[in-house]
């Protein structure tokens, strides 16, 4: 049988869904960010959300990604993503308000709005993309880098003694009772692909049953960041990321 | 027996060769081209089809959601 016998449309198994739109991706090659889109866009798609989700885009990379996701988008301060989404989230309970947010902007600057959002237990969920450095501004340290790990601030590796510890805030956020879903995912392989979209489907689900936040951790590659290539990236994250940050639910009620 | 057959459509102009389909693909199909796209990268192309099961593991994984997959089940030839 031949190739041109095969690709037919009655044979199509996968495709781009309709929400991402045409727009060539601003993110460097290999980048997670395009992976979390693309699952994002499918989730909202399937479950037929597009007029009734409302995403709010943080500083970082991700910025853009109102040219990528056919949804309504909202741009917040940095940080401010989880302050902005309570906002539109009480003004508009029948919404899907979700916020979007790498390490910096959550656990860094974002700090004090992600904690009391979830501790209120806003309504909302929180996508946390987490690849342990600032990856928009040139690299540099996050509160999220690992012990050893070099940056462009700390080119022989993260010290504690000077640099501090590295944060867990997925765990701080799971005993906070206002949450009731928080789990910590990865996209590097085709059975982490699926198992995040299976954990966002779910947080979805969640705000339609108004259970309180969401909160998904996806553990990423920076690999313009980290100097290498995007196979690399991800051989690195496994190695070194995922025993620090280890996969799986921490809360589920 | 039935075999499956799978094919994937990659779209040149939007891969940027950052080769992760490359190493998800469990049979080995995908390898990155040796000629550039318009934007200089190395793009992602069948180079094996015949063993290609039409798995969606590339699709998955691509970060620029470049491929598009086709699966179709076959009598063995004999």
């Amino acid at each position: 049988m031949d190739v041109k016998d095969i690709i037919k449309e009655e044979n199509l198994v996968y495709s781009k869904t309709k929400l991402l739109t045409d727009n060539i991706m601003h993110y460097c090659p290999g980048c997670t960010h395009g992976v979390v889109h693309k699952v994002l866009a499918e989730v909202i798609d399937e479950l037929g959300l597009q007029e009734k989700t409302i995403g709010v885009a943080p500083v970082g990379c991700s910025v853009l990604a109102y040219n990528y996701i056919d949804i309504d988008w909202h741009e917040a301060a940095h940080g401010r993503a989880p302050a902005l989404a309570t906002a539109i989230n009480r003004l508009y309970p029948d919404k899907y308000v979700f916020t979007y947010q790498g390490d910096g902007d959550l656990a860094s600057i974002g700090t004090a709005e992600i904690i009391h959002a979830c501790n209120r237990g806003e309504n909302i969920l929180v996508i946390f993309i987490n690849n342990g450095i600032y990856g928009m501004t040139g690299g540099q340290m996050a509160p999220t880098t690992l012990i050893d790990m070099p940056t462009s601030t700390t080119p022989y590796g993260r010290k504690t003694e000077f640099n501090g510890h590295p944060l867990k805030i997925t765990d701080i956020i799971a005993q906070l009772p206002g949450t009731c879903y928080v789990t910590r995912q990865s996209g590097h392989a085709p059975a982490a692909v699926r198992k995040l979209k299976k954990a966002i489907t779910k947080a979805f689900e969640n705000t339609g049953k108004k259970k309180g936040t969401s909160f998904i951790e996806v553990v990423s590659t920076c690999n313009s960041g980290w100097k290498l290539s995007p196979v690399k990236a991800n051989e690195w994250m496994v190695e070194h990321m995922f025993p620090f940050y280890p996969l799986g639910d921490l809360k589920d009620e | 027996m039935a075999k499956v057959r799978g094919a994937i459509v990659v779209d040149v102009e939007k891969c940027k060769g950052c080769g992760l389909c490359v190493v998800a693909c469990p049979s080995k199909v995908i390898e990155l081209a040796r000629e550039v796209n318009a934007k200089g990268y190395n793009y992602a192309y069948m180079a094996n089809p015949e063993a290609c099961t039409g798995c969606v593991n590339c699709a998955l994984v691509c970060p620029d959601t470049v491929i598009t997959v086709y699966r179709v089940k076959t009598e063995a030839e004999a």
